[in-house]
């Protein structure tokens, strides 16, 4: 552990005083009002602090104040870029706590729309990283192309872009509308073409692997101790996916893989996305194929009211294992209403993976580990 | 299979955003749309411009357009013309040569004004095409006015001057910066008698004017009493300085082979030869062409101003019109670098001969475009490289290389010199030698540095065993 970020003496002469950079909580670069403090030694970080909580709006003590269902939203504003499976994490802890079930059909339309989620946020991810590296926003506007094309179909189906809330307890919201599926059909049928595209640009691209090789290593004894999850765990080599692990709304009838990195840099984080990206839409094709007729939701009681105890369920967002702990109190509204973050976790590395590192260096490991302030700070 | 309706059409975009560009109007309907007054202004005003290029096209097949003061291939007559008219009125020789040098002056303010006032336009629609975005595109036909509207909301924005910051020094640099980016264009020549100041020392006279800007940029970075501005002020010292030299390198191969520091020699040189130095040297127009965007810090190697790292560099904390100053002579510096690149490489004025006809002024503008489009192309395409990277790039790879070039160019233009072959023989044994040199300069010293580009593009290894740090070591080895 490195020493207090005044206690460092760039100089060795005892006379300089530190140069302290904030970066943030306005910054281009650290998606969101995240601030860090580093001391740097030239080009070199030295110490570095990360302090989060502007964000912060103290959901897991409203949720208290409200019923299940009602707490379905507050999950759309953790992970603003992956609202589907928020709630679908809300709603599966409910329904383990509850015993509802939901139907067949419903489950299908969960996996479409939370695998659809995970292609828009890694494509966020992604090109963000990008951009951190310098590549003036074309990548993460190519990206964008496939991202508005997804919120365009959450938009059909349920009105939102990004606040869905479409997810309930004991199935969705909504049926998707006709005009859903051909769109959905034709999504699929380009996004492989269009990843491989983002690969010609990006992955044969001699300065954007000489920036990403062999920069912010996580090997997998430190991912596995810092409790990393989702693509910062996978980058690293180690194949733990929930969606294999704890198999949920019948993923384990689906045939993908885990993609898995080799070195645990920056390059094969982003490299770990984008193949996500094609065992997503491999995931999809399956759903759409065998998706059953029915109906989509299950009749519940507005105001569920759980039998005293507690849960914690967890299932795999595009950022790693979102969690929720919900404790009962036999009434309408969670007792105690608590969200594992983890963007929160992966970002805890952080400080290991900075000190030391040059700056350009940090701002890409930090877009690498693929933050939410939403979710960090609740 | 569900019970779904798979196949239904799609009668109406299902978004209202989708809705709303479906029923924008393309360029066919707009172009149709126009007011029949208009349509006929705009056919008469073609017809004459056709009527006008055939009269000029019979004067200079006629050759009566040689030399005249009316001859519109060579502004540098029309200027000749009235010194010579003044001296004939008998006005003082000094004012003569003032109000010449005035109106010298004032043209290349007004290229660089003209350019500050639609480059900002063309480099946003350029870059919007790019990422698959329109550009600006409401403020007047196709957004053109964009950048007045930028510059009148630039201008009544507040001035903030940082507290801490040393008020003189924070002031100049705005002003600063821009002297450079106007003196460079001096030695340029832009048709055979078109140079504001043709002296024999021009590529001297360049290197040197470039390296003032470091100044403006290190006063601006100190001076704003933050530290993104210092760091940013360093990262440019430090990029600049090192990118002096391979600069200076590159067109000390040039100047060795054309035997002449004058800018217009060197063009008259490429136009005598019909040959462009890119072809003879072309190490040596690459080495210009990076360094040059490091020297102007523009992507790839913007990294003075990298935004995702440290905010806008050395003008951090300026606002208002002083920032837009800033940006506006990054445009006014690319275009500099473009005209540069075409007068040492690209032959300048000259296009085999076509400078007979068509005005050498135009050809060279053709070409500092097609520069600034590189320019642009390159930054809606690459990452930034990091300090390091840059730094390194230069100082073991351009420079060490540079300077093998220029041995080599030395010896070639001392053979150019004594034997007595044909131009085309010996300038084409040239830059078949130079080529060949390079590629296997370039492929030794990647060697020597450890540089390997077969390590790459590796893909994420798929798997569907489950496991934790067993698992993972399992997978490595």
């Amino acid at each position: 552990m490195a020493s207090h970020a005044f206690e460092v003496d760039q100089t060795g002469t005892g006379s300089a005083e530190p140069f302290v950079l904030n970066i943030g909580p306005q910054h281009p670069s650290t998606h969101g009002v995240f601030r860090l403090r580093v001391v740097m030694d030239g080009e070199i970080i030295r110490d570095l602090d990360m302090i989060v909580g502007y964000l912060h709006r103290s959901m897991e003590k409203l949720a208290e104040e409200r019923t299940y269902t009602q707490n379905i939203p507050f999950t759309d504003r953790a992970d603003y870029l992956a609202a589907m499976t928020g709630n679908l994490g809300l709603a599966l802890a409910v329904e383990r706590m509850t015993g509802v079930e939901s139907p067949d059909r419903a489950e299908y339309l969960r996996v479409i729309f939370s695998e659809l989620q995970r292609i828009a946020s890694h494509a966020m991810a992604n090109g963000t990283l990008v951009s951190d590296a310098g590549a003036w926003q074309t990548p993460l506007l190519y990206m964008f192309r496939e991202r508005e094309k997804i919120l365009d179909l959450f938009e059909m189906t349920c009105g939102a872009r990004l606040t869905t809330n479409y997810m309930r307890i004991g199935g969705v919201a909504f049926e998707p509308p006709a005009e859903f599926w051909p769109a959905l059909q034709e999504l699929l049928d380009e996004l492989p073409e269009r990843t491989d595209e983002y690969a010609q640009l990006l992955v044969d691209n001699e300065i954007f692997l000489a920036r990403t090789r062999n920069v912010g290593i996580i090997s997998a004894e430190d991912a596995i101790n810092a409790s990393l999850t989702g693509p910062a765990l996978r980058g690293s080599g180690v194949p733990w996916d929930l969606r294999k692990a704890e198999p949920y709304c019948g993923y384990e009838n689906f045939d993908f893989d885990i993609p898995v990195g080799k070195v645990g840099d920056v390059y094969d984080r982003f490299m770990v996305r984008m193949e996500e990206v094609k065992q997503s839409v491999h995931i999809i094709r399956q759903a759409v194929e065998q998706i059953p007729p029915g109906p989509h939701k299950n009749d519940i009681p507005l105001a569920l009211r759980p039998e005293p105890g507690e849960i914690y369920s967890r299932i795999e967002s595009p950022r790693g294992e979102i969690g929720f702990y919900l404790v009962s109190d036999g009434t309408p509204a969670p007792y105690r209403f608590h969200l594992r973050s983890p963007a929160l976790i992966n970002l805890s590395l952080l400080r290991e993976l900075g000190e030391g590192a040059s700056l350009p260096d940090a701002v890409v490991t930090l877009g690498s580990i693929d933050i939410v302030l939403g979710e960090i700070d609740r | 299979m569900s019970e779904q309706p798979l196949q239904a059409p799609i009668r109406r975009p299902a978004t209202p955003m989708l809705r709303q560009i479906e029923d924008r109007p393309g360029l066919k309907e707009m172009a149709l749309g126009v007011p029949f007054g208009l349509k006929v202004i705009g056919a008469i005003m073609g017809l004459g411009a056709l009527v006008l290029m055939a009269a000029v096209g019979y004067l200079v097949v006629d050759g009566r357009l040689d030399g005249q003061w009316y001859d519109v291939r060579d502004l540098g007559h029309a200027v000749a013309g009235l010194r010579d008219w003044l001296d004939g009125e008998g006005v003082d020789h000094r004012l003569t040569w003032l109000i010449t040098g005035a109106l010298g002056g004032l043209a290349i303010m007004s290229i660089v004004g003209g350019w500050l006032l639609i480059g900002s336009w063309v480099e946003r629609r350029v870059i919007a095409k790019f990422q698959i975005r329109m550009g600006p595109n409401r403020t007047g036909l196709f957004g053109l006015l964009q950048p007045i509207a930028d510059a009148v909301k630039l201008m009544t924005k507040e001035i903030i001057i940082p507290r801490g910051a040393d008020r003189f020094l924070y002031y100049i640099p705005p002003v600063l910066v821009f002297v450079p980016a106007m003196l460079g264009w001096a030695p340029i020549p832009w048709a055979p008698n078109m140079a504001y100041m043709d002296i024999n020392v021009g590529v001297l006279y360049v290197v040197a004017i470039s390296s003032i800007g470091v100044l403006a940029i290190f006063l601006a970075g100190w001076s704003s009493n933050n530290h993104y501005s210092l760091l940013g002020a360093m990262r440019t010292v430090a990029m600049m300085i090192s990118y002096e030299i391979p600069i200076s390198l590159a067109l000390l191969s040039v100047v060795l082979l054309t035997q002449s520091m004058q800018l217009s020699e060197i063009v008259a040189f490429q136009g005598h030869y019909h040959v462009w130095m890119i072809a003879i040297i072309p190490f040596a127009a690459f080495a210009f062409l990076f360094a040059s965007t490091a020297e102007i810090n523009r992507s790839p190697n913007d990294i003075g101003e990298a935004e995702s790292e440290i905010v806008a560099g050395f003008y951090t904390e300026y606002s208002g019109m002083k920032a837009g100053l800033f940006m506006a002579v990054e445009l006014a510096h690319a275009i500099l670098v473009g005209a540069l690149m075409a007068t040492f490489f690209l032959g300048g004025y000259t296009l085999f001969g076509l400078e007979e006809w068509v005005p050498g002024y135009l050809i060279l503008a053709a070409k500092i475009g097609a520069v600034y489009f590189l320019f642009v192309w390159l930054r809606g395409t690459l990452p930034r490289f990091r300090l390091d990277q840059l730094m390194g790039f230069a100082w073991k790879f351009l420079i060490p290389l540079g300077i093998i070039q220029a041995f080599i160019v030395a010896i070639e233009a001392s053979v150019f010199v004594r034997v007595d072959a044909p131009a085309f023989i010996t300038l084409g044994a040239f830059a078949v030698v130079n080529l060949a040199s390079t590629v296997v300069m370039v492929r030794f010293w990647a060697d020597r540095l450890g540089y390997a580009p077969a390590q790459h593009a590796t893909k994420p290894e798929l798997t569907n065993a489950l496991g934790g740090l067993k698992a993972a070591q399992r997978l490595r080895s």
